[in-house]
């Protein structure tokens, strides 16, 4: 109601606002980014279907750095924080946030991990983002670093399909090339074919947990990066 | 389904931008989605009519405008043609995305008591 008079009239006022719909999300990614940077931590989002092989690689990657190294972990998943068990198992520490319902980790949850102690003293820490190609990818986390595992048993036509998981990745991690021998029509040359037209620089690390095939080469990159990071 | 996370961080942005603006309700709400955003609008709007019961946005229409996909050459600065692939012809160096994956709130029209 009209406070002036009274009279009830209302109108209609248009407001500009041309803000990003995911604008707290990015406020509190950048907040993360700005610890990460602080604390010279290396922060990986590591995304990929569920059953890609991200907390096996997690894991050989555990087996391949110093022991000395401070690696720390957050899981995310719907239910169970059987992953986390899984990395700290392997030497990792992880802290493990289940999401309920949520398809995807978001910035506040890191935020609220990181006061949990989630990184303290690490150098390296590792997102393991909930198991989906299509919704973590809208969601900056702060990270330092983005990667995706795509096992050879999905096909070469993932990045086809779900191109945003796949345009902002740094890193492609072929994982289980270990099963190739199984997959006599895996065709590399056509992934490598999809992934051009959806990532502007295409990088692709194929790899294996099992074997050990492209784990220290995947090591030189996060040395690298972390260096790079640390440096800037 | 993360366009249910969407529809309400929209609802309590708009909410926020109504309340400090005095509005009595939101009549429209207008967002941009770029073909390469990663959203569904047909999902997003499914999830926006359940959100927005009950709020500042109970009877205020959704309305979801495009844009275009653009990559840039930030070497030489051209628009690489449409189509082709994703690195610039003339310098081979890899493009950057400068449009097409936006997803904005670009306007609200709220109801407003006439003489304040």
């Amino acid at each position: 109601m009209c406070k002036a008079c009274g009279c009830g009239d209302t109108t209609i006022v248009p407001v500009e606002i041309h803000e990003r719909l995911l604008s707290d999300n990015d406020r509190l990614a950048e907040h993360n980014r700005a610890h990460f940077a602080e604390h010279g931590i290396l922060a990986v989002n590591l995304m990929g279907s569920p059953g890609a092989g991200k907390t096996a690689m997690l894991e050989a990657t555990a087996r391949a750095m110093s022991a000395a190294r401070g690696l720390a972990a957050i899981t995310g998943d719907l239910e169970t924080d059987r992953d986390a068990r899984r990395l700290r198992d392997a030497g990792i520490r992880a802290e493990a946030i289940t999401t309920g319902s949520a398809c995807h980790l978001d910035a506040r949850m890191i935020h609220h991990a990181l006061h949990r102690g989630a990184a303290e003293g690490a150098d390296t820490l590792f997102i393991e983002n909930v198991g989906n190609l299509v919704c973590p990818a809208i969601y900056d986390l702060g990270q330092t670093v983005t990667v995706v595992a795509l096992s050879v048993t999905e096909g070469e036509d993932k990045p086809l399909k779900y191109p945003p998981m796949f345009r902002s990745a740094d890193l492609v991690l072929l994982t289980k090339i270990d099963l190739l021998p199984a997959l006599p029509d895996y065709d590399r040359d056509a992934l490598a074919e999809s992934l051009a037209q959806v990532m502007p620089d295409p990088r692709l690390l194929p790899v294996s947990a099992r074997t050990g095939d492209g784990i220290a080469e995947w090591v030189a990159f996060l040395e690298a990066r972390r260096a790079a990071h640390v440096h800037v | 389904m993360h366009e249910y996370s969407l529809a309400q961080a929209l609802v309590e942005h708009v909410e926020r931008q109504a309340r400090a603006r005095g509005a009595l309700s939101v009549h429209r709400v207008v967002v941009r989605i770029g073909p390469l955003a990663g959203v569904e609008t047909e999902l997003l709007t499914t999830a926006y009519d359940h959100v927005r019961v009950g709020t500042l946005c109970a009877s205020a229409e959704l309305c979801v405008g495009g844009e275009e996909v653009v990559w840039v050459c930030d070497a030489c600065g051209e628009a690489l043609p449409s189509g082709g692939g994703l690195c610039c012809p003339g310098c081979g160096l890899p493009g950057r995305l400068a449009g097409g994956d936006g997803l904005i709130l670009e306007r609200i029209e709220m109801e407003v008591a006439a003489h304040v």
